[in-house]
């Protein structure tokens, strides 16, 4: 009895920390990008609230919460109130399998470093991810608005699209590590990061990633020049704060997938593992806050090809070559 | 009672009560979110069961490949909700038959595959790796089967899909 209590603390602890610890990075990371930005743009970003706009994320925070909540007309009532939900739970609960640590000894007592390690990690996320897309299909359907809803088709379609690409191009991954617990492919990378075995594997899965997060380039969804702001152009308070925060939660899980599938996850020397798995996934979102500043948004037709005949052709011919050399 | 049989009949109703939501609404995109969760609360049961690999598959294909889909197509065409019923008698009768049918071949699959007759799914319960190895030394061509006619399908669509030589306008232009 004493050990299950002690178990489910400690389960809660983790979970505590790791919702807390995203929450706080997303906040953060809006601030990054809004600085980044402005410095790519030669202007000084956000620098009002707090020195170097330091508190610009509690201000934003303040503003969400306050804001009246709207609801058009004619919308309906149940998705539309769902909808934004859906998207920030899925991708909070991405962070369920991705491994911070390893096994942490206390008063002869092992404890994992992760809130879960089913065997089926990868395909959680995969399950997760394209439950995502509810979020956004329906969050366009129930606003009966023509751009809301011509941004959740577009976002349906991308979201699937990529989806395919995303989940072959990991395939060769799963093959070298033999498994698909996410801490048994961190484990896997003891001696080498898969970035090096894999490269082709590693640009076809950060491309796919950033097509999945739907930011620039294949913002197409909230494309503000046609489409208002996309699917979630009649939200308003925090229920727009939601589709916001979901979309930086999930640029995180994508750096902390990129970590855990090519960089050695966890690994690395001197610093403590947490603080390596958290370099890691800033190192990916700012690469993808660099390509959002520089590269204009693909067409609709330029997205479809990207997808269907370059990168799943790429991460099919990938999975045989990566084959032939496991058998040779 | 234990804590799972709680779990597994709470599972259950939600099942049966959220297909039954799905038949019956005159909203499709309603009738497709409550199949959604029918989907998922299968994939539950089969969490609860000890079935991790087949919990995961059901979501990943069904509730969030296929059911995507079917969204995508209903929100598409824009389908209104129709006044009435619209079902006859006969309509009745043929699904209440074909559905008794079906329960009685799940009674007769529980009773001679059920717990205590010695054969449960061993294979069902197993890592993905054991699961794959029996999945490809036993049925290996009944996988082989179902690829193919999988790949048939597709080049059947892109046939489909491709518009005639003469009606395209431009190469890959802006739509």
């Amino acid at each position: 009895m004493w050990f299950w209590l002690l178990g489910y603390l400690v389960l809660m602890a983790k979970i505590t920390a790791v919702l807390t610890a995203v929450m706080v990075l997303a906040a953060y990371l809006v601030l990054v990008e809004r600085k980044l930005l402005g410095r790519f743009q030669v202007r000084y970003g956000p620098n009002r609230a707090g020195i170097y706009g330091i508190l610009q994320p509690v201000a934003d925070g303040i503003k969400l919460l306050l804001k009246e909540d709207l609801m058009p007309e004619g919308a309906d009532r149940a998705i539309f109130l769902a909808a934004p939900a859906v998207v920030a739970i899925t991708a909070l609960m991405m962070f369920a399998v991705v491994p911070f640590g390893p096994r942490l000894t206390i008063g002869g007592r092992e404890i994992p470093m992760v809130i879960t390690d089913i065997n089926v990690g990868l395909l959680y996320v995969f399950a997760l991810s394209s439950l995502g897309v509810y979020g956004v299909a329906l969050g366009g359907w129930a606003s009966n608005s023509k751009y809301a809803l011509l941004g959740g088709i577009r976002g349906a379609a991308q979201m699937i699209s990529y989806e395919l690409a995303l989940g072959l191009s990991i395939v060769p991954v799963v093959m070298l590590a033999g498994s698909f617990s996410l801490v048994d492919i961190v484990n896997a990378q003891a001696g080498l990061p898969f970035i090096l075995v894999q490269p082709l594997a590693f640009g076809v899965f950060l491309i796919s990633a950033m097509a999945e997060t739907k930011r620039i380039p294949f913002d197409l969804p909230e494309a503000e020049t046609e489409l208002g702001a996309g699917y979630h152009t009649e939200y308003s308070g925090m229920r727009f704060g939601l589709f916001f925060l979901g979309e930086y939660v999930h640029m995180q899980v994508m750096g902390a997938l990129v970590a855990v599938f090519f960089l050695g996850g966890w690994r690395g020397p001197v610093l403590p593992p947490p603080v390596w798995l958290l370099v890691k996934i800033v190192l990916v979102v700012l690469f993808m806050i660099w390509v959002r500043a520089t590269l204009p948004r693909l067409r609709y037709d330029q997205l479809m090809n990207l997808g269907w005949k370059v990168l799943i052709p790429l991460a099919l011919v990938n999975i045989l070559i990566t084959g032939a050399f496991m058998a040779a | 009672m234990s804590v799972y049989s709680i779990f597994f009949y709470l599972i259950a109703a939600l099942m049966i009560l959220s297909t039954a939501l799905a038949v019956t609404r005159k909203n499709m995109v309603h009738a497709v979110l409550f199949l959604v969760i029918s989907f998922l609360a299968s994939a539950l049961l089969f969490f609860l069961l000890g079935a991790p690999l087949l919990g995961i598959l059901e979501v990943v294909i069904y509730a969030g490949a296929i059911m995507v889909l079917f969204l995508f197509v209903v929100m598409m065409i824009r389908i209104r909700a129709t006044e009435g019923s619209g079902f006859l008698l006969w309509h009745y009768l043929g699904a209440g038959g074909l559905s008794a049918l079906y329960v009685a071949a799940c009674l007769l699959l529980v009773r001679h595959s059920g717990p205590g007759t010695g054969a449960p799914m061993p294979a069902a319960v197993a890592a993905p790796a054991d699961f794959g190895l029996y999945l490809f030394e036993r049925h290996w061509l009944g996988i082989e089967i179902v690829s193919l006619l999988l790949l048939v399908a597709l080049i059947g669509v892109l046939h489909l899909g491709l518009s005639p030589a003469g009606q395209r306008s431009g190469k890959g232009g802006p739509y």
